[in-house]
């Protein structure tokens, strides 16, 4: 067996096949909950775990799904994973999840799911599926970790809630961004990734 | 079968549906005490922050406010304590101050700190986009402000959510909610720059214009019940029993 075709699914969405700035997928998400890096790690965790899951049940459920349902199916198996992640963080992560509060809910509607069980759960076998799950988890979270790091670091001076830019600096007159905080800057700076990374694969250009 | 037939794709999504709710009914079973100890001590961490003690990293939040908060009870508008099988701890406020202030359940914390006795009022409201709530600290003297703390569900970022800083509830300290002839005053929040006139006053959030409007009117109207209380604060009077 080829390994590297096995771990294909894996390794793609990493850059070439990016969820977020190549399918242009979960988008809405990526700016809401960047603001800081804790959430948008909490988000990522999440997001990858209800993917894989997803991605696995659906996979084996595949030769069973009545067609003509199967967006209902899918529908409701993500939905039960999302309300299980959203208590299980309500028990065990109190702070993150009344920071996360209703994003969490919306993982039932990020399109990065429903387009990975339509576009690959529903032809591939468990193994591929499980790690097309995973890979496009973390490709997500990428996007997520690099656009959370400029915004706390500009929009708050922190970093994981850890201060970066000493007192010293505010008393010369240094001033957080705040522009940074709102979605707007997200949007911005998800851009700007995506020119990078275009500029950087041209068999991407269209 | 035919996987296309009617019949198998109703089998199949009653079969579905009860098998996903047996596991998230079990699920939630599990989880539920741990979730609704997470709520209260998120509570107990708020109303210890009005009475500016914030936990550390190490320290249980329910065990300081065991340590901290030596009684709680429940008051009428008239000042008096009275006898009541809700527990203060679980009143919930934003039913309360919906109804007239006679019909209201008044629950009140009584928090020893290193600076003596103080008196913890809930406060609840509205800001732009959703209920805004907090607690205020009292002094003995049933005037004073000690500290404040506020919250809110879904204030805008950067404008309205910057009442739950340190930097907007800060304003608060030592503030009077009695004018000279103890007549009830509240706290105004006003812009910067202007002053209402009379009474004490903070600074409102600039771009947060609706949520600061919301924290005068929340202060206003679930402080006020109290009057009568702090009156007999005031005076020195233990509450009568």
């Amino acid at each position: 067996m080829n390994l590297k075709k096995t771990f294909l699914p894996l390794i793609n969405p990493l850059s070439k096949d990016n969820p977020v700035i190549v399918q242009v997928l979960g988008i809405c998400s990526a700016l809401a909950v960047t603001a800081k890096m804790e959430p948008a790690l909490v988000m990522t965790i999440s997001v990858t775990a209800v993917l894989a899951l997803s991605n696995v049940i659906i996979s084996l459920l595949r030769n069973t799904i009545p067609t003509s349902i199967r967006i209902i199916v899918q529908l409701v198996v993500v939905a039960a994973l999302v309300v299980i992640v959203d208590q299980v963080l309500k028990a065990w992560n109190y702070e993150v999840s009344k920071a996360l509060s209703v994003f969490i809910g919306l993982i039932i509607t990020n399109c990065i799911i429903m387009g990975r069980l339509e576009a690959f759960a529903l032809n591939n076998r468990p193994w591929q599926a499980f790690l097309d799950g995973i890979g496009n988890g973390i490709g997500y979270g990428i996007i997520l970790v690099i656009v959370s790091f400029f915004r706390e670091l500009f929009g708050s001076g922190t970093l994981m809630g850890y201060q970066i830019f000493p007192q010293s600096w505010y008393e010369a007159g240094y001033m957080n961004n705040g522009m940074m905080i709102l979605p707007p800057m997200a949007l911005i700076l998800v851009g700007c990734i995506i020119w990078v990374h275009r500029a950087k694969n041209k068999d991407l250009q269209e | 079968m035919n996987r296309q037939s009617n019949l198998y794709t109703v089998i199949y999504s009653v079969v579905l549906v009860v098998i996903v709710g047996v596991v998230l009914s079990i699920v939630y079973q599990a989880l539920r005490p741990q979730q609704v100890e997470n709520i209260a001590n998120d509570t107990k961490r708020q109303i210890l922050a009005a009475a500016l003690i914030v936990p550390t990293k190490n320290q249980n939040v329910s065990d300081l406010y065991a340590s901290h908060i030596t009684d709680t009870y429940i008051v009428n508008t008239d000042g008096d304590r009275i006898d009541s099988d809700v527990d203060p701890f679980s009143v919930n406020v934003s039913l309360e101050v919906k109804k007239p202030a006679a019909e209201r359940i008044l629950p009140v914390f009584v928090c020893k700190t290193d600076g003596g006795t103080k008196y913890i009022i809930p406060v609840y409201g509205a800001g732009l986009w959703g209920p805004i709530w907090g607690y205020i600290a009292f002094d003995s003297n049933g005037n004073t402000i000690y500290g404040a703390y506020f919250a809110h569900q879904g204030e805008t970022p950067g404008l309205g959510a910057e009442i739950e800083k340190p930097a907007f509830s800060n304003q608060f300290q030592g503030k009077d909610i009695f004018n000279a002839e103890g007549g009830f005053q509240s706290v105004k929040v006003v812009k910067n720059g202007q002053e209402p006139a009379e009474g004490a006053y903070v600074h409102a959030i600039s771009g947060g214009t609706i949520t600061s409007q919301g924290v005068q009117r929340m202060l206003e109207n679930s402080l006020e019940p109290y009057s009568a209380f702090f009156k007999k604060l005031s005076e020195g009077k233990e509450v009568e029993k």
